[in-house]
């Protein structure tokens, strides 16, 4: 691998967020009933475990929204760091928005480290960061569980609205 | 007798010229990596490389000799039964057994699972009073350590909730290696089975053998052994050390993957029910009832994987001709050699014995402040191919308070120069993520 493909795995937004991340530290409950969703995963190859919780809440149009995302655990600097990003990218957003994106996420890791088009950069923000990680399937796992546990956390939440729930988990053992 | 690690200095290894040699035979070694990079492969602890005498070995059976072996008279039907029995008796040579002691498994996992699941079936009133001696019930106790590899725990777990059966453990010292201060309180008369690995795929510990089997033996308790990562690379005679199972991989010492040897007593596989059932493990089958073949083949139902066991005999004689003693000296150059690699960088942990006695040339560390998946990428850049996680061993890691280490695990054609590059790039992981080499550890 040159330097170059570290220096894309690991971009200074990824060191980063993986040092100062976004979201760390589970955020208690509201008082106002809001639906709150929690998920556990584990990333099977090295162990490491992660717990994410969302809050919903609707806004004044009757929308959905992520009012907080918060989590705990420990993790390498590419789940550490995306699981940061995702928090800054999802936190206020609506819920079907969220899930919007981790879809183009999920294409994002699919794509070999090719970059998505510019629709989709736009989108991802601080998330295109990712883009080298594609090249490296043993990491992709790393950058998706955080992903995956917001996908499953806002279904604990209740929340059924939002793009189809289709199920991708084979793509993310890849 | 116990010996299983040669006195440093017994026997003087490898020379130069011979590593060269041995290093010749493993094709795989001479490839580069991305950009050029030339590999240093020091993960054998998960597979070994192959020499080109397996390979041909496996390319020669199917090209001079496949045919189904115990079945037919043709004359390829006798030279294919010759080769599968012949690879049977250089295995069973290799670890000081009778042929008839080696059962062909697809793995160690599949040999030690082949085990707990004749319990199991023995429990369920198979095998008759001969195999009475290995029922299980609640109040009975089968004893692992906290060093296994999941594949000598998780069986274990399953056998005791099938039975009612109790799972105990032995602990861990703070260097990784088995607790026996408590052995005679663990291991007691509730005691059936002690279950443990000889060498640990993380620690790189070598178990104290001798005590355990006295112990087990004390206590009439069946005692299982791991082998897996023992028989790659130290002298293993199994009788002498007086176990009653074992189980080890052909993958991890230089043979093909989907083979594995278990070894069991004479008598107790001449007790124990079968496992898996069907062709070829028979003797007479009516409508009703079936009776079935001698060991090793009662426990070899259905087509085997001939082609690798073959393999895996010659690779256990390409071991035997480079001499185990030769083997396990080079290796203990190695063991020194990794210990003083990870010592020599500063906020570098060792996971296991510090010191070159009685451990293999496995050394498992974490890297303070950077994960192990980071060191492995940053290792993986400069060709250097570790392990990283928890290598099959969560309790392991739980008992010291972490979740993954990296691991660098040699085998005889690894060389002290390779490790040198490992050390190198080790030296340059903190630096890369941003922390000083001697500051703290910046999270
Ligand atoms: C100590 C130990 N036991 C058991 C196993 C399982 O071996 P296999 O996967 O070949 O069945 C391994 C391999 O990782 C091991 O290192």
């Amino acid at each position: 691998m040159s330097a170059t493909a570290m220096e894309q795995l690991y971009q200074q937004v990824i060191l980063d967020h993986a040092k100062d991340p976004y979201g760390h530290g589970l955020v208690p409950p509201h008082e106002h009933g809001e639906r709150v969703g929690e998920s556990h995963q584990v990333n099977t190859t090295c162990g490491d475990e992660l717990t994410l919780r969302v809050e919903v809440a609707q806004d004044a149009t009757g929308q959905d929204v992520l009012r907080s995302v918060s989590w705990e655990g420990q993790g390498c600097s590419i789940s550490r760091a995306s699981v940061s990003v995702l928090s800054e990218l999802v936190t206020d957003i609506p819920v079907a928005d969220a899930e919007r994106l981790g879809e183009t996420f999920r294409e994002l890791m699919r794509s070999r480290g090719v970059p998505l088009d510019e629709a989709a950069q736009d989108a991802l923000g601080d998330a295109t960061a990712f883009t080298g990680v594609g090249k490296f399937p043993a990491r992709i796992k790393c950058a998706l569980l955080g992903w995956a546990a917001l996908r499953d956390a806002i279904v604990k939440a209740g929340v059924h609205e939002g793009v189809a729930q289709h199920d991708t988990e084979h793509e993310e053992d890849a | 007798m116990t010996q299983t690690v040669d006195p440093p200095g017994a026997t003087s290894g490898l020379t130069d010229a011979e590593l060269a040699a041995v290093r010749g035979d493993f094709p795989l070694l001479g490839r580069t990596l991305r950009d050029g990079r030339p590999l240093v492969y020091l993960d054998s602890g998960a597979t070994s490389q192959k020499p080109d005498v397996v390979l041909d070995a496996e390319r020669d059976f199917y090209t001079q000799r496949n045919a189904a072996v115990h079945r037919g008279a043709h004359q390829l039907a006798e030279e294919a039964t010759d080769a599968f029995e012949g690879a049977r008796e250089q295995v069973a040579r290799f670890v000081g057994v009778a042929s008839d002691e080696i059962v062909w498994t697809s793995n160690a996992t599949a040999a030690i699972n082949l085990v707990a699941y004749a319990m199991s079936n023995a429990t369920a009133g198979r095998g008759g009073a001969a195999a009475r001696r290995f029922v299980l019930g609640p109040g009975d106790e089968i004893v692992v350590t906290e060093a296994e590899h999941h594949a000598n725990l998780v069986p274990w777990q399953e056998l005791a909730a099938r039975t009612g059966a109790t799972l105990r453990w032995l602990g861990l010292h703070d260097d990784g290696r088995i607790r026996t201060d408590d052995l005679a309180t663990v291991v007691g008369d509730r005691t059936r089975v002690l279950a443990f690995g000889h060498a640990s795929n993380v620690t790189g510990a070598i178990a104290p053998v001798a005590e355990l089997v006295a112990r087990a033996r004390e206590v009439g308790a069946l005692t299982v052994l791991d082998a897996c990562q023992s028989v790659p690379h130290l002298r293993v005679d199994l009788t002498a050390l007086g176990v009653d199972f074992a189980a080890f991989s052909g993958h991890k010492m230089l043979g093909p993957t989907g083979v594995g040897a278990l070894y069991g007593r004479r008598e107790l596989l001449e007790a124990l029910p079968p496992v898996m059932t069907g062709g070829s493990m028979v003797e007479v089958v009516t409508m009703e009832s079936t009776t079935f073949a001698p060991p090793p083949q009662k426990f070899e139902a259905g087509t085997q994987m001939v082609a690798q066991a073959v393999g895996m005999g010659v690779a256990a004689s390409y071991l035997e001709e480079l001499g185990m003693d030769a083997v396990a000296a080079h290796e203990h150059v190695l063991a020194q050699a990794l210990l003083d690699a990870v010592a020599s960088v500063p906020h570098v942990r060792v996971l296991g014995p510090t010191e070159a006695v009685d451990r293999l040339a496995t050394v498992a560390f974490v890297v303070d402040g950077v994960h192990a998946h980071d060191v492995g990428q940053v290792l993986d850049d400069a060709g250097v191919a570790v392990r990283v996680g928890h290598h099959c061993a969560q309790p392991l890691h739980r008992r010291f308070g972490i979740t993954a280490t990296a691991r660098a695990s040699a085998s005889v054609y690894t060389t002290v120069d390779e490790i040198e590059v490992f050390r190198e790039a080790l030296s340059g992981v903190r630096a890369f993520f941003g922390l000083t080499a001697d500051g703290g550890d910046g999270r």
